[in-house]
């Protein structure tokens, strides 16, 4: 029934107030349309429209080609012309009201001593208030560390062992690329040839090699390193020191008297190693040679490794000792 | 209908004067404040494209042949994650549109945060009462960049294996807990356990994601307790008092103008430019890798501080106690953010200013700041620079060997260049206002006591 | 202090200026060995400034001078692909008359239709891409520049692998079959128009450009639009 006499009353004010400018005052502020605008919002929408429509068909048709490409170009443009048209609403069809407001207060002293004052009162009762904040902090605190502690499971945090272990130990295979065992005669000067130790896991650190060979007249390794190199067959570690990546660059100079000597070389930050003088560094942010592995040939010609590296393979970390790998 | 969910909302929530309130927030109008905005938007992006992917992508190393369209890669040995990144790229409908504007969104992401954080460097947005905001701000952005960066290395490519392991090197070179901090993250030594994959992923589609919305839930609140600043352009602003549009009607569809704009760039980008082709890079393995390897624009400056730092391990007799990556990879980011971080103090504890700021300066008020602000710009753009000095070398043909000697040297004092020329931009500038200001004063007198009217009464 | 001049020099140098002289024009492959190549290569071959050419064949001759990278300036400069300043008939006499130098190999014919395109692309990863980028984009090595191979036929790509340029290793058959390098050819010319499945392919060169177009295009793009929506003011 009440609502019957609103809905009468609402009209009968209408009727008499049309074309009356005494009402309420407005939120927004009254603006003028603009139909040049809304014409403009109506053709951007029917683009958006066309173009979003555009996009489910490239979608389902299959034979198109560069169906990437158009249905980027259809759903970007649909995107696009939404854009303008909420722009266009936003700059001439909406009104734009200067609003001007008081900043919030710097700060509510009277609210902020209350707080102090209600923590205050509501530890009267404790007598020892230190040793109990202590004891509860110790509680809490070591709770903590309880509930934390079960992190250490993620790795061996505390047993690095492993990251100083390579495969590498007397008499294990050396093998290429193509999983055959390499032998001193398949190794030519003027190449480079990758290698990884026979029957072990190829994605570990320490297993990947860089093979070259030099005539024996340039070696110049430093002492104890003279038979680790046979009839000139060099091995490095693949892996760099500096920050780990895979040493697939050899530079070898064509013509020896005019140009750079020979270098392995990593891509990543162009640390340049010499092979002649045990992986000393010549260029770059490495901060220590390339590791050197001793090398044998079998009886039958084949490659083996004599011993582990002269030093841990890959990047350093703090307390890693710079003396022969383990095994 | 409006009035109708007006009213039942308001009897459930008792939200109606919150929601009056913020409606007729005020925001302050000058285009820098979009800034932000646009990040927020690409993130907004980055959510909806990346909960794509996950219904696709497979966060596993164990090792599978690829059989499918692309033919340069059939019968190749791969890892599983790799393949369902190729199938998405080859296989799924959309997939690689998702793919790439994803990884456009990620790009526009960190460079919209950077320019935002200039804006509210150079303006002083960051004074008391608003450090807490931007602090957050800053956190977002080592946020965003791991979160990059973990996006860059899941697609397991020869390009994200040489990252990642180029990451496990600077992780190894934290000093005392290098090896330990890398162990706990990759569950063995590098190429890690055959959990580390899923820990990336559930970091990159779910921790990261989470701590940054939050932050940035935080952010926004925070900002708008506060209100936001705006420059003193006219006699109406103050301290007190703040001068905008209201949210509604004005600010709410330029703001969706904007929103729908990012979207644009960004599926335009997604659909026309090609970006990370992972079946062009093939597989990683531990011994593989290519030349010119670089991370993505926002590590830049990280490989190059990793290149031009020279070769220098702290070694105390056989032990290693700092190795070089440090420097480059961990030291210099460490110097930035600090630097970030501790800006705020810095300036009150130097300037001896505690005030309230809503005004904000323009760079020109600050000379000192302004100058500092632009040597780290400098200083930072320079090693960035650096890293690229090899594609330099291929393609303008100048010795890289050459640039990393030059950058080396310049990169200390490019910054010194760049702070003198802009603390003197700065006080020039403002001496031609001041004489400015005291000519029209002059002439206004003159005027007055010739008994000149004014013109325009 | 000449170090410095040295150093300014590599930096200020326009790109390669240095290896361009002119080449004298003959009629005989004697005549234009003579005039061109004899000076660094000696008379017959035999070498003085530069390596000896008994031996090298046909195949080495034909690479460097189809791809203009002889003649070179100094001996000791880095070889580069240029263009080529003499005629068709001149490179034919004069590659011969090296290969009449002593006994050496011919030029190869890679068939690379006969390839494998999977097995190029692993080969080329292993043994190229640490220089050459995995998509064949070129790069550099300490020491010289490597170049990119879009566009180079598959004769000189098939040359280049067992000649070994410059600092470029060279591979033995035994090292690379003739079947195997059929596949690296294979793979090699496939990257000179790659699947850019993605839209502009933008030189195939991963992070590097995709940042400029982040900053250049989308941030351009992005800021200009914020410029449109938000106020400008000049005080």
């Amino acid at each position: 029934m009440s609502r019957f006499k609103d809905t009468v009353i609402a009209g009968i004010v209408l009727l008499l107030g049309r074309g009356r400018r005494t009402r309420e005052p407005r939120i927004v502020p009254p603006g003028r349309p603009d139909r040049g605008a809304e014409n403009i919002l109506l053709v951007l929408f029917a683009c958006s429209t066309i173009c979003a429509g555009g996009a489910i068909a490239v979608y389902a048709l299959d034979r198109i080609g560069n169906q990437t490409q158009y249905l980027g170009l259809s759903l970007g443009l649909a995107f696009a012309f939404l854009a303008a048209a909420f722009v266009v609403i936003g700059k001439r069809l909406v009104v734009t009201e200067e609003l001007d407001e008081p900043y919030p207060p710097e700060g509510h002293p009277g609210v902020q001593a209350q707080l102090d004052e209600l923590v205050e009162e509501s530890g009267e009762r404790f007598t020892r208030k230190r040793l109990v904040t202590m004891a509860g902090a110790g509680a809490i605190g070591t709770l903590g560390l309880a509930l934390v502690a079960p992190a250490v499971s993620l790795g061996p945090a505390f047993d690095l062992r492993s990251f100083a272990q390579t495969p590498w130990r007397r008499g294990r295979l050396l093998v290429g690329e193509d999983g055959l065992p390499l032998k001193a005669d398949d190794i030519e000067e003027n190449d480079f040839y990758g290698a990884y130790a026979a029957h072990a896991d190829r994605d570990q650190i320490g297993s990947p090699l860089v093979l070259v060979r030099l005539p024996v007249s340039q070696l110049q390794l430093p002492s104890g390193r003279e038979h680790w190199a046979p009839e000139g067959i060099l091995a490095y570690s693949r892996i760099c020191t500096h920050a780990g990546c895979a040493i697939n660059l050899y530079r070898k100079p064509l013509y020896p008297p005019a140009e750079p000597r020979p270098a392995l070389v990593c891509p990543c930050h162009y640390s340049t190693f010499d092979p002649a003088t045990g992986g000393t560094v010549l260029f770059g942010p490495a901060g220590r040679p390339l590791p050197q592995l001793p090398l044998e040939i079998a009886r039958d010609g084949t490659l083996r490794a004599a011993g582990n590296f002269s030093g841990p393979v890959g990047p350093s970390w703090a307390g890693v000792r710079d003396r022969k790998a383990s095994s | 209908m409006i009035r109708r969910t007006v009213r039942y909302l308001d009897a459930r929530t008792a939200s109606a004067p919150l929601l009056k309130k913020t409606l007729r927030y005020a925001f302050p109008d000058h285009w820098s404040f979009l800034l932000g905005e646009v990040a927020l938007y690409s993130f907004v992006v980055l959510i909806g494209t990346g909960i794509y992917l996950t219904f696709f992508f497979e966060d596993s190393t164990a090792p599978t042949h690829y059989h499918g369209p692309y033919q340069a890669l059939d019968g190749t040995e791969m890892s599983r994650a790799y393949r369902s990144v190729l199938d998405i790229s080859f296989s799924v409908k959309a997939g690689l549109l998702m793919r790439q504007t994803h990884h456009w969104a990620a790009d526009v992401f960190i460079a919209a945060i950077v320019l935002h954080l200039m804006r509210v460097f150079f303006t002083g947005a960051f004074r008391k009462p608003r450090e807490l905001t931007y602090y957050l701000g800053v956190t977002m952005l080592i946020l965003a960049l791991l979160e990059g960066y973990l996006g860059y290395s899941l697609a397991d490519d020869l390009l994200s294996g040489m990252g990642l392991v180029i990451g496990y090197s600077v992780a190894l070179s934290l000093p005392f807990v290098g090896a330990n901090f890398a162990a706990l993250i990759w569950g063995a030594p590098f190429p890690g356990s055959a959990s580390f994959w899923p820990r990336m992923y559930i970091a990159h589609v779910l921790i990261l994601p989470v701590l940054i919305g939050t932050l940035l839930a935080v952010h926004l609140a925070l900002v708008a307790a506060r209100h936001h600043t705006q420059f003193n352009e006219s006699q109406k602003q103050s301290e007190r008092r703040v001068i905008g549009m209201p949210m509604f009607p004005a600010y709410v569809p330029r703001t969706l103008g904007l929103l729908f704009a990012v979207t644009a760039v960004l599926f335009l980008l997604g659909g026309l430019v090609q970006i990370n082709p992972v079946w062009l890079w093939g597989p990683y393995h531990v011994g593989a890798s290519t030349n010119g390897a670089q991370p993505d624009w926002y590590l830049g400056w990280l490989i190059g501080a990793l290149r031009l730092v020279p070769g220098f391990d702290v070694v105390i007799g056989h032990y290693t106690v700092i190795p070089g990556p440090f420097w480059g990879g961990a030291l210099f980011p460490m110097i930035v953010f600090g630097a970030l971080y501790l800006w705020p103090y810095l300036e009150k504890r130097v300037t001896g200013d505690h005030a309230f700021h809503n005004l904000l300066q323009r760079p020109r008020d600050n000379p000192w700041r302004t100058a500092l602000g632009c040597a780290l710009v400098t200083w930072v753009t320079l090693v960035f620079v650096a890293g690229s000095a090899d594609r330099v070398a291929v393609y303008v043909g100048l010795s890289y060997v050459g640039q990393i000697w030059f950058y080396r040297v310049f990169v200390w004092i490019g910054p010194v260049i760049a702070f003198l020329v802009a603390k003197r931009v700065c006080e020039e500038l403002v001496a031609g206002e001041r004489v400015a200001k005291i000519r029209r004063a002059a002439e206004r007198q003159t005027e007055a006591s010739l008994g000149i009217e004014p013109p325009g009464t | 202090m000449k170090r410095f001049f040295l150093f300014a020099a590599l930096v200020l140098a326009p790109p390669a200026a240095a290896s361009s002289p002119g080449v004298v024009h003959a009629r005989t492959g004697a005549a234009l060995y003579a005039a061109n190549c004899a000076k660094c290569h000696g008379p017959t071959g035999e070498g003085l400034k530069a390596p000896s050419l008994r031996g090298v064949g046909e195949r080495a001759a034909d690479f460097y001078l189809r791809t203009g990278a002889m003649p070179i300036a100094r001996p000791g400069e880095q070889p580069e692909p240029s263009r080529v300043l003499f005629s068709q008939r001149e490179l034919r006499q004069l590659i011969r008359f090296v290969g009449s130098l002593g006994k050496g190999p011919p030029v190869p014919k890679p068939q690379p239709a006969k390839g494998n395109l999977a097995e190029g692309m692993r080969l080329f990863t292993d043994h190229c891409a640490g220089c050459h980028q995995v998509a064949a984009e070129g790069g550099f090595v300490t020491g010289a520049r490597v170049p990119p191979l879009e566009g180079v036929p598959a004769v000189r790509i098939a040359e280049a692998v067992r000649v070994g340029p410059y600092l470029m290793p060279m591979f033995s058959p035994r090292a690379i079959s003739n079947a195997q390098l059929d596949s690296i050819v294979r793979y090699v010319l496939t990257t000179g128009h790659p699947d850019d499945r993605g839209g502009w392919g933008i030189g195939e060169l991963g992070p590097v450009p995709e940042g400029m177009v982040t900053w250049f295009i989308a941030i351009v793009a992005l800021v200009a639009t914020c410029m449109a929506i938000g106020k400008r003011f000049g005080r």
